[in-house]
């Protein structure tokens, strides 16, 4: 018997086995285009619904986080303390929860330097807010008074982004404030604003920035200034009530939200418990997805399977006379593994181009909405999925046919 | 004991193919068993032209299969140029029947996918792969010797029976083989391309040396064959030269 590098060897009989596969499957025209239309319509689908929901979901995401942190360190909420009971002594308690008075983080600076050190964080920014008034004239409104370091602010939002008119600045007297409470008080940018936290703490600031941030009840209530104007007038000189964070991985925020609350015992909140909601609703949008793509995938594994089974019986003579030809049964199992294989390829291709083509007009058509990004990946990765899933969808009928007897294959009419 | 695997290596050095006492049994144990051949011995030598004949029924295609491997029998002995059979693997009984066995069926049985060149060399690339230029020349050799060389690049349907046939002669013999085994290769022929059909048969084997075992309906053809064997009901009723063979009538069943 010869004596051949068996890798050498592997190599060339898969090309005979190449051969047949394609000869079969353009022997049969019509099947082949049927079986890979219905293949693309498959994989079209999928790539656009993936696209389209992933387009969908970053895009609520980075709405909301666009004017939120993803993590808020906030000094740790007051509890009535009890006094200890001793033994055998039974305590009956009727209590009112404490008021939570603002309230500084203690050793907020050290904190900060501390958390700086994580390279999870993108940004660490301290922030001072509390409830006043501003008032113009005779016209008042509550407000959300926002003091920030306007180093570290843009890290959590890019306010420059979002002005209207008039330029980004606090501190000095300056302040930013929402298009909607300009337009309650009838304010415009140099005009003279007075600002109340009660206890007859008052300031009066000049507008020099209005913006819009999207979020009614933000742009009708915060009030952006800096952190020692808003410590003297919320009466806690040198602190600060919140440190906000931003994440490199926004959706490692529970995580990181525990760890830290461990850390520092701390009051800590991830913005996926505070919009427990959203993320409810973003996954069961993603699991309706998965069970789309998921019976998508299923019907298209089948139809494969189904054109292969009956294939495999119309080429029954044939595999009987390649098997007395000297064909092993591995080489008739990979004839018919190579056709499910190329069928899934073929089919994926041409999905993944139609799906790409109603993206792309989809962001053409809906300019408004927003713009579905198609990773090369997702992509790829549907189109080697498509193809093993012929290799599988293969496997029953190429082993009936590797186990068909040749002696009566050869017979079969 | 001893004596006997002697004897039988010594002569499967002579032999091509050698049975001893094979049996097959279809649908053993069980109600519809079906004891299709007998106690078969035989043996062929090198360059042998041999027709086996027969009523249908009889065993031939079971005893054909057989030894072309395709079937395994029931118990008994088999050698293919000394190599015992019985015990190989299904990969060592595919690879055994790549090397030294050639077929040709009744129904030409081409693969219509492929050209007629492609079907020439199909056992060669299935065993070998992409086949090398001295492959491809002696193909078209072949073709050319069974007069078909001008259709090498046309698909197998644009050929009539006989020219299919001839293909599947070719086919048969690309590799070499030491054994060529042909089912009822004239059987959906008319008389004259039958003849010639034959004719090619006998050209091979004598200008190959390669041992040729034909069955066959034709007496004509038979008679054509040096040595005949007659199977009845499963069992060799004749083994010997075809010049000799007592008519249907006088040989006792």
């Amino acid at each position: 018997m010869l004596s051949v590098n068996p890798l050498a060897r592997f190599g060339q009989s898969l090309w005979i086995e190449w051969r047949i596969a394609l000869r079969f499957l353009a022997d049969n025209p019509l099947q082949t285009f049927l079986i890979s239309v219905a293949i693309s319509v498959g994989a079209a689908v999928i790539v656009f619904i993936t696209a389209l929901i992933m387009g969908l979901q970053s895009n609520t995401i980075d709405k909301t986080l666009g004017t939120q942190a993803h993590i808020r360190i906030e000094a740790a909420r007051q509890h009535n303390i009890l006094s200890p009971k001793g033994k055998n002594q039974y305590l009956w308690v009727l209590e009112s929860p404490r008021a939570q008075r603002l309230q500084t983080i203690n050793n907020w600076q050290e904190v900060r330097d501390a958390l700086d050190q994580y390279g999870v964080l993108n940004t660490v920014s301290p922030l001072i807010s509390g409830p006043a008034f501003a008032q113009n004239g005779t016209a008042r409104a509550s407000i959300a008074l926002m003091g920030i370091d306007p180093s570290r602010y843009g890290g959590i939002i890019q306010l420059p982004d979002y002005l209207l008119q008039g330029r980004f600045s606090v501190g000095a007297g300056d302040v930013m404030i929402g298009h909607q409470l300009a337009e309650d008080l009838g304010l415009r940018i140099g005009d003279k604003l007075r600002l109340d936290a009660g206890d007859n703490r008052q300031a009066v600031t000049k507008v020099v920035g209005i913006f819009e941030l999207g979020v009614r009840e933000l742009d009708s209530r915060y009030v952006y200034t800096d952190l020692k104007q808003a410590q003297t007038l919320l009466n806690l000189p040198g602190g600060v009530t919140i440190l906000e964070l931003k994440l490199n991985d926004v959706f490692a925020a529970e995580h990181w939200a525990q760890r830290f609350k461990k850390l520092t015992g701390l009051h800590v909140q991830s913005w996926m418990e505070t919009n427990s909601q959203l993320l409810n609703a973003l996954s069961s949008q993603s699991m309706t997805t998965q069970m789309i793509r998921v019976f998508v995938a299923l019907s298209v594994i089948f139809g494969i399977a189904s054109v292969l089974a009956v294939s495999v019986v119309q080429r029954t003579r044939e595999v009987g006379i390649l098997r007395a030809m000297g064909a092993s049964q591995q080489q008739i199992l990979r004839v018919f593994l190579l056709q499910g294989g190329l069928l899934g390829l073929a089919g994926s291709v041409l999905g993944v181009l139609v799906g790409y083509s109603l993206v792309q007009l989809f962001n053409t058509m809906s300019d408004l909405l927003f713009v579905i990004q198609l990773e090369p990946s997702m992509l790829l990765s549907a189109i080697f999925i498509s193809t093993a899933a012929g290799v599988i969808a293969a496997a029953v009928p190429a082993r009936r046919a590797a186990h068909y007897d040749p002696a009566v294959a050869i017979r079969y009419v | 004991m001893f004596n006997r695997n002697v004897t039988a290596h010594t002569s499967a050095e002579r032999s091509v193919l050698q049975l001893h006492r094979l049996n097959k049994i279809f649908n053993a144990n069980t109600p519809l068993q079906n004891h299709v051949l007998h106690d078969i011995s035989l043996q062929v030598s090198p360059g042998e032209l041999v027709a086996l004949i027969g009523t249908s029924g009889s065993g031939k295609s079971t005893l054909l299969n057989m030894m072309g491997l395709l079937d395994v029998s029931t118990s008994g002995e088999l050698r293919i140029q000394g190599h015992l059979v019985q015990g190989m693997s299904e990969q060592q009984r595919t690879q055994l029947r790549s090397e030294s066995i050639g077929f040709v069926f009744q129904f030409h049985h081409l693969i219509s996918a492929f050209s007629v060149l492609d079907n020439v060399l199909m056992p060669l690339m299935l065993r070998f792969g992409k086949p090398s230029k001295l492959q491809s020349e002696y193909a078209q050799h072949l073709l050319n010797e069974v007069g078909l060389a001008k259709y090498k690049a046309q698909p197998t349907s644009r050929l009539s029976g006989g020219q299919q046939q001839r293909v599947a002669i070719a086919r048969a013999l690309v590799t070499q083989p030491a054994l060529v085994l042909a089912d009822e290769p004239t059987g959906n022929l008319d008389t004259q391309t039958a003849d010639e059909v034959f004719t090619l048969f006998e050209h091979f084997n004598a200008e190959h040396q390669c041992a040729i075992v034909i069955v066959t309906h034709d007496p004509r053809l038979s008679a054509r064959c040096p040595r005949t064997i007659r199977l009845t009901d499963g069992r060799i009723v004749y083994d010997g030269p075809s010049a000799e063979l007592p008519s249907l009538l006088t040989t006792p069943l």
